[in-house]
């Protein structure tokens, strides 16, 4: 008899464990592509290329160990630290122009109104169009002699300038197309934001005799802080690897002036096939992006609002 | 404070709240004309690039380089359109329709097997419970923050190594693997659908597998289309992945067709006008189709970050 409920027992725990590992096993097979993915196309060819980039490889012989020499050559060689410094002209010119363009678009859909949502769509269709389309339209734009934008600037009488083939222009002008492609998406977070903010904030200060101004600067920017926070570090992230507007609009030039890390990582891996510098150079964008995230999240505590 | 002390009070109280709802009313017609110029402004500086190659597209040669520019081309010359079609070539036929066709495929086929993988994962981090949960879930979100171009070569040398270098499956597989943006997004979505709905259907017998094709699924439709839309957008405007892997003209995408016009055709800003709207036609259907999801899905993203 008492060897009868034991017996049930240890067969009810059986299977209780038995149910358990099912529905884990279970949820791990919804799982196998995306595991299969973070493993094989993540994981994997970030330390292999953490190790070709110690190494000669160009992509057809087997590599050969070298050390630290590719990043040598790299610290020793001005045209690296002039495309770090292009690299990180183009993010200080584009996240600012994006995020204040995209705040002020926010700001102006977030309305009860007829048609907002005409516009919101409006706004955002720069997001969907192709780089490379959208390239082509701003090359036609900046057209020196016959472009739009310096028609205008005609008008209010400047000259206008070479914009692409200027060196002194020519990261302007795709900092400028960036920011105005992209502006519609943080557009779209911003407006999330907004819609998080409590209407009564805004009614008190209202009764306090706040104005419009007042009640942005000390309610709408407090509360928005950490959607702008948000913001800076995945623009910032972007801004970084910028690519198809140089592939398709300067190439890097002219004289290197709009040169950028991830458009010369591509040139080294894939026209010279130098993957042993290319791999060096795509760990130093790592470093740099990894290094200016963290210094973000150090410095948010500064003046990320939090509820 | 006696009673008509107080009746008296609350008398100027309500004269004074009658008379800031007609002031707050007239601001808000003054603001809501602010606001709608203010509008219409951005709205112009937003679109008059499209408007620009809109014209463009339509516009003679000889209008093309005049000075002031023209901004309404009349006439319209429709026959830019053929004409860009017809100089879009591989060897000596158009390859257009080729290219569009190409563009299509990788689009859907990618984008089929990124909505699968990322709608499972999607649901087992967001209901099933398993241990490592948390920790894998920190580390697909943490594949954000690597660049491409980290993982872009060993990538490269995967793919050619299973020898579909110049194939179109190096651009449509890699998406099967899902993706940390999407599993995220549709995550946050499944994660309000209400348990009682899962629980009635645990009561009549069905399983995890039931439950995620007979109740998320169809419940996370909006989040997926919006992942949907990304994806095909991604695939549809990628320059990088073709420009990389397709060796053959004729493999090439409406994307990379497009940068190689502009090689061939430098100054027919008409051509490559017209052949810019062309190109971008199919993602704007997608778009305006799918467009109310699209918004919502990345203020979802947004807002629980």
């Amino acid at each position: 008899m008492g060897n009868g409920i034991a017996s049930g027992a240890t067969g009810a725990g059986r299977s209780a464990r038995y149910r358990q590992w099912r529905s884990w096993g279970i949820a791990y097979l919804f799982l196998v592509p995306t595991l299969l993915g973070i493993v094989l196309l993540q994981v994997v060819p970030v330390l292999r290329s953490a190790y070709f980039s110690f190494t000669d490889f160009n992509g057809v012989q087997p590599p050969n160990w070298v050390g630290l020499e590719n990043y040598a050559n790299l610290g020793n060689s001005p045209l690296f630290w002039k495309v770090l410094r292009n690299t990180v002209y183009y993010t200080i010119g584009f996240v600012p122009l994006n995020i204040v363009l995209a705040l002020f678009l926010a700001l102006l859909v977030n309305q009860a109104l007829r048609g907002v949502t005409f516009f919101r769509a409006l706004y955002f269709l720069p997001v969907i169009t192709s780089l490379v389309a959208i390239s082509l339209v701003w090359a036609w734009l900046y057209q020196p002699q016959f472009g739009l934008i310096n028609y205008f600037l005609s008008v209010v009488k400047i000259p206008g300038p070479g914009w692409l083939s200027s060196t002194e222009w020519s990261m302007p002008a795709l900092f400028i197309m960036g920011a105005w492609r992209q502006a519609g998406f943080n557009m779209v977070i911003f407006l999330a934001g907004l819609k998080g903010i409590s209407q009564e904030l805004y009614e008190a200060a209202t009764v306090d005799g706040a104005g419009w101004f007042r009640r942005f600067v000390h309610i709408t920017l407090p509360m928005l802080s950490p959607t702008m926070f948000f913001v800076t570090v995945v623009s910032v992230i972007g801004s970084f690897q910028v690519f198809e507007q140089t592939y398709v609009l300067t190439q890097g030039g002219p004289a290197y002036s709009t040169l950028t890390l991830s458009f010369w990582i591509y040139q080294n891996a894939f026209e010279w096939f130098n993957m042993g510098k290319a791999s060096a150079l795509a760990y130093s964008l790592f470093v740099v992006v990894m290094l200016v995230t963290l210094v973000q999240f150090a410095g948010q505590r500064k003046w990320v609002f939090y509820r | 404070m006696t009673l008509a002390q107080e009746q008296a009070a609350i008398g100027s109280r309500t004269a004074v709240v009658r008379h800031g709802i007609r002031a707050k009313r007239a601001r808000t017609a003054v603001s809501n004309a602010l606001i709608y110029t203010g509008m219409l402004i951005v709205a112009a500086i937003m679109i008059v690039p499209f408007l620009w190659m809109l014209s463009s597209s339509l516009k003679p040669l000889g209008d093309i380089f005049l000075f002031p520019p023209s901004i309404f081309p009349w006439p319209p010359e429709w026959g830019n359109y053929s004409d860009a079609v017809q100089a879009m070539r591989c060897g000596d036929q158009s390859c257009f329709v080729l290219f569009m066709f190409n563009s299509f495929k990788v689009s859907i086929l990618g984008d089929i097997g990124a909505l699968i993988a990322v709608a499972m994962a999607a649901f087992a981090f967001a209901r099933l419970q398993f241990p490592g949960r948390n920790i894998l879930f920190m580390l697909l979100i943490a594949t954000m923050m690597i660049p491409t171009q980290v993982t872009l070569i060993p990538v490269f040398l995967m793919i050619q190594w299973l020898g579909w270098n110049n194939s179109h499956a190096a651009l449509i597989v890699p998406n099967w693997f899902g993706g940390a943006f999407g599993t995220f997004l549709v995550r946050q979505f499944f994660m309000t659908i209400p348990d009682e709905l899962e629980d009635a259907a645990k009561i009549d017998g069905a399983g995890p597998f039931t439950i995620f094709w007979k109740i998320f699924v169809p419940l996370g439709l909006p989040a997926l289309a919006t992942v949907g839309v990304f994806v095909f957008m991604n695939l549809w405007n990628d320059l990088q992945g073709p420009v990389i892997y397709l060796s053959d003209i004729e493999k090439m995408t409406v994307t990379v067709g497009l940068t190689m016009f502009r090689g061939q055709y430098r100054t027919d800003w008409h051509l490559l006008m017209a052949g810019s709207v062309l190109s971008i036609l199919p993602i704007l259907a997608v778009y305006v189709i799918a467009q109310k999801y699209f918004v919502q899905g990345i203020a979802l993203t947004g807002v629980k970050g």
